[in-house]
């Protein structure tokens, strides 16, 4: 196997269990939301955003109206725009075809491991790298929904298994509330959806979101 | 039957009452329809795979995101991670003792501090459940 490709999945193996155990969440909770496994698979891969995923889940199997689905798993990946951006210029030599591919495997993971080592090692093959890194990630996420379907309803309610899904997120909250104006965005945004629970038609999490974004760019201000 | 609003994004799993957390106990009264959840998936899938191209695709024609973008983008992470697990953590009931004497509060806060020095999800979703089954199984058995 190519040195570059084998590079990248080297550098993903230490994030792969964690993948692999989110990837079972958002299985056992497609199960849990009655999808059908074409359909579990479907969101898997054509989404391929596991918060977005279990959010739209959530929302779907709570009956909010499609539009506050659709809004809300938006809004959760519009940080990809960042890593867009940021990543363009290391593909800018790749024809269309093949940057639409990468495009497709863009997610926090590949995006941090990949500009990590683009700025690090300027003779790494960009794309093959990246491949490696983006593919070990897209393959265990996958393996970890069809394998979370398999569990499914096989484990106990009184488990409550359903609380890892705030469990994931929190692990990911945690690290992300990296500064004074994100810890204020995280507060704000935690503080109003507690508030606006109950809002009609579930705009719960679009509410919090929007008040703690404002909240993060005004704190930044201060801050400045 | 489905319960709207109590908890947040998740009725389905966390309604607020007193069976606090069990998967799917809502059923899937909402879901009859299988076009809407094709519908979802297809919309979704497609809008985000958008935000994934969109600079990867434009660039030579717009190089950077606008300031004016990128600084409400900063803080998309922490607000919706933040708005997806608050509500599920904390139910305000009628008393501060009650609200805070809380097994999924108690389970989340020690998961917090799992999550700040390990920085990994799968550590946080082992100490989160592990506590959350102490207090369950043990504690207030």
């Amino acid at each position: 196997m190519d040195k570059d490709l084998r590079a990248g999945i080297r550098d993903a193996s230490p994030l792969l269990l964690g993948i692999l155990s989110f990837g079972l969440v958002a299985g056992i909770a497609a199960v849990e939301a009655d999808l059908t496994f074409i359909q579990t698979l479907g969101i898997t891969v054509i989404v391929y955003a596991g918060a977005s995923q279990l959010a739209a889940l959530e929302l779907l199997d709570g009956g909010a109206p499609l539009a506050v689905v659709i809004g809300t798993a938006v809004v959760i990946n519009l940080r990809v725009v960042m890593y867009s951006a940021s990543i363009a210029p290391y593909f800018s030599a790749y024809r269309r075809r093949p940057r639409a591919v990468l495009a497709y495997l863009l997610t926090d993971h590949a995006y941090a491991l990949s500009v990590a080592e683009y700025a690090e090692n300027e003779d790494r093959d960009r794309r093959l790298y990246y491949l490696g890194a983006g593919g070990s990630i897209w393959v265990v996420w996958v393996v970890g929904t069809v394998a979370g379907v398999g569990l499914g309803t096989g484990v106990p309610e009184a488990w409550g298994f359903g609380f890892a899904v705030p469990l994931v997120f929190l692990g990911l909250l945690i690290p992300a509330m990296s500064n004074g104006p994100k810890a204020v965005a995280g507060i704000v945004a935690g503080a109003g959806a507690v508030l606006a629970a109950g809002a009609p038609l579930n705009l719960t999490l679009l509410i919090g979101s929007i008040a703690g974004i404002a909240a993060g760019v005004a704190a930044e201000e201060v801050w400045a | 039957m489905i319960e709207l609003g109590a908890g947040g994004v998740a009725p389905a799993f966390l309604d607020a009452g007193g069976d606090p957390i069990s998967l799917g106990s809502a059923g899937g009264l909402a879901l009859t329809g299988p076009v809407r959840v094709w519908v979802a998936i297809v919309v979704i899938g497609v809008a985000t795979y958008g935000l994934r191209l969109s600079f990867i695709h434009l660039f030579g024609l717009i190089d950077e995101v606008p300031p004016w973008l990128r600084r409400p983008l900063r803080y998309v992470p922490p607000a919706v991670l933040a708005a997806l697990v608050i509500p599920d953590l904390i139910t305000v009931r009628p008393s501060v003792v009650a609200t805070l004497v809380d097994e999924r509060l108690i389970a989340g806060a020690v998961a917090a501090v799992a999550a700040w020095r390990t920085e990994s999800v799968f550590a946080t979703i082992a100490v989160g459940m592990v506590t959350l089954w102490l207090f369950r199984f043990v504690v207030l058995a």
